[in-house]
């Protein structure tokens, strides 16, 4: 076989990847795995010690804001809430959530944000600011090494399907759909970086790439930046679904919060 | 909020060689970076960081604008006798943050 013929078979290979229908779909629970695990051993080192963990930082604010008061109530979130490590412990894990006002799920951050509001009475966090993702890493926090529990039910179930459906759908320039990187080629590279399964097992997180802590809502948004989709602002009904299909799929897996990635 | 966070080591015996290690909460910012509107943001990093043992200074390192953002800095230091550890970080715009640690030495 000559040289230009293996060249074009490989072009072939390579673009069948991305033709072919979305194989089989979703991963069987015994071959699924965290983003850890595809990590080298000095950034699993980093994510395992937490006077070496940035993200420690980021926990350590949000304890003090936990007992610091704020708004017209001049309440703190201890003040309802007491010690976060018993009352928030496992709470992570089981969201995003339904919220019977607003009859559909939120995530952590709108949770909190509806808290210092509606509670506290105070300006609601800008996403992705400093404080929002301190207290939201430190409410985390308390579930690490806890089990993802979303528990899905009548209400629950619309919004489950429509991440489901959008985390399937090809979208974007590069007309991709979340699954065909994510579930179909998880053991493949995509510019030298492993491809992983998509589990959002440790945020809000620690990136080096970002050089601080994001949420799952900035990762995702990165993501459809990358496949040239228009991406929705934070807080989108559509990317609270996503989070919610998203971690129904790792349900079982142990959350590593404030998880460390490259 | 400037924080820093150091981990020293409560009790060590004497002549024991201690691991030590800090991390200070800062942006790092390069100076090289410009905004999308084209304009340079201003270089704001961590200069100097050092570490004193009872009043002696046992660690120094100087930070160049390639240093990454909440920077980590270990070290080993020899435990001699029982004091106080005190770190300091002194940067631009007027940063400077101070932690101290206590070590006692059997």
């Amino acid at each position: 076989m000559t040289a230009r013929a293996a060249r074009l078979i490989l072009a072939l290979a390579a673009a069948r990847l991305f033709v072919e229908p979305a194989a089989a779909g979703e991963i069987p629970s015994s071959e699924r795995r965290s983003g850890y695990e595809f990590m080298s051993r000095e950034t699993r080192a980093m994510q395992d010690d937490d006077t070496g963990n940035p993200g420690t930082l980021w926990m350590l604010d949000g304890e003090a804001l936990w007992k610091r008061k704020a708004g017209t109530a001049d309440r703190a979130c201890s003040d309802c809430h007491g010690d976060a490590r018993e009352s928030m412990k496992a709470v992570a894990a089981r969201y995003p959530a339904f919220d019977p006002a607003l009859r559909r799920p939120v995530n952590l951050e709108q949770r909190i944000n509806a808290c210092r509001v509606g509670r506290q009475k105070a300006p609601g966090l800008a996403y992705e600011s400093k404080d929002l993702l301190a207290l939201t890493a430190y409410v985390a926090r308390q579930s690490r090494g806890l089990p993802i529990n979303i528990t899905i039910d009548a209400r629950t179930r619309p919004f489950l399907e429509a991440g489901r459906e959008a985390f399937f759908r090809r979208q974007g320039q590069l007309n991709l759909a979340c699954a065909q990187c994510h579930d179909d080629h998880w053991s493949g590279k995509l510019a030298g970086s492993p491809i992983t399964q998509a589990h959002p097992t440790g945020y809000p997180l620690y990136r080096l790439e970002w050089q601080g802590l994001g949420s799952l809502e900035r990762r995702l948004r990165g993501c459809l930046t990358g496949v040239r989709a228009e991406s929705y602002p934070y807080g989108a009904p559509e990317l609270v679904n996503l989070e919610l299909y998203l971690m129904w799929r790792a349900n079982g897996m142990r959350m590593e919060t404030p998880a460390v990635r490259p | 909020m400037a924080r820093a966070v150091v981990t020293v080591p409560a009790q060590a015996k004497r002549g024991e060689i201690v691991e030590i290690k800090t991390l200070a909460a800062h942006a790092m910012e390069t100076g090289f970076r410009r905004t999308q509107l084209g304009e340079l943001v201003p270089r704001d990093i961590i200069r100097r960081f050092t570490c004193t043992y009872n009043g002696v200074e046992v660690y120094r390192v100087d930070l160049h604008p390639a240093v990454a953002a909440n920077p980590l800095i270990a070290f080993t230091t020899t435990a001699t006798e029982t004091g106080t550890l005190s770190f300091q970080w002194v940067g631009d715009n007027g940063y400077s943050v101070t932690e101290i640690a206590a070590i006692r030495v059997e």
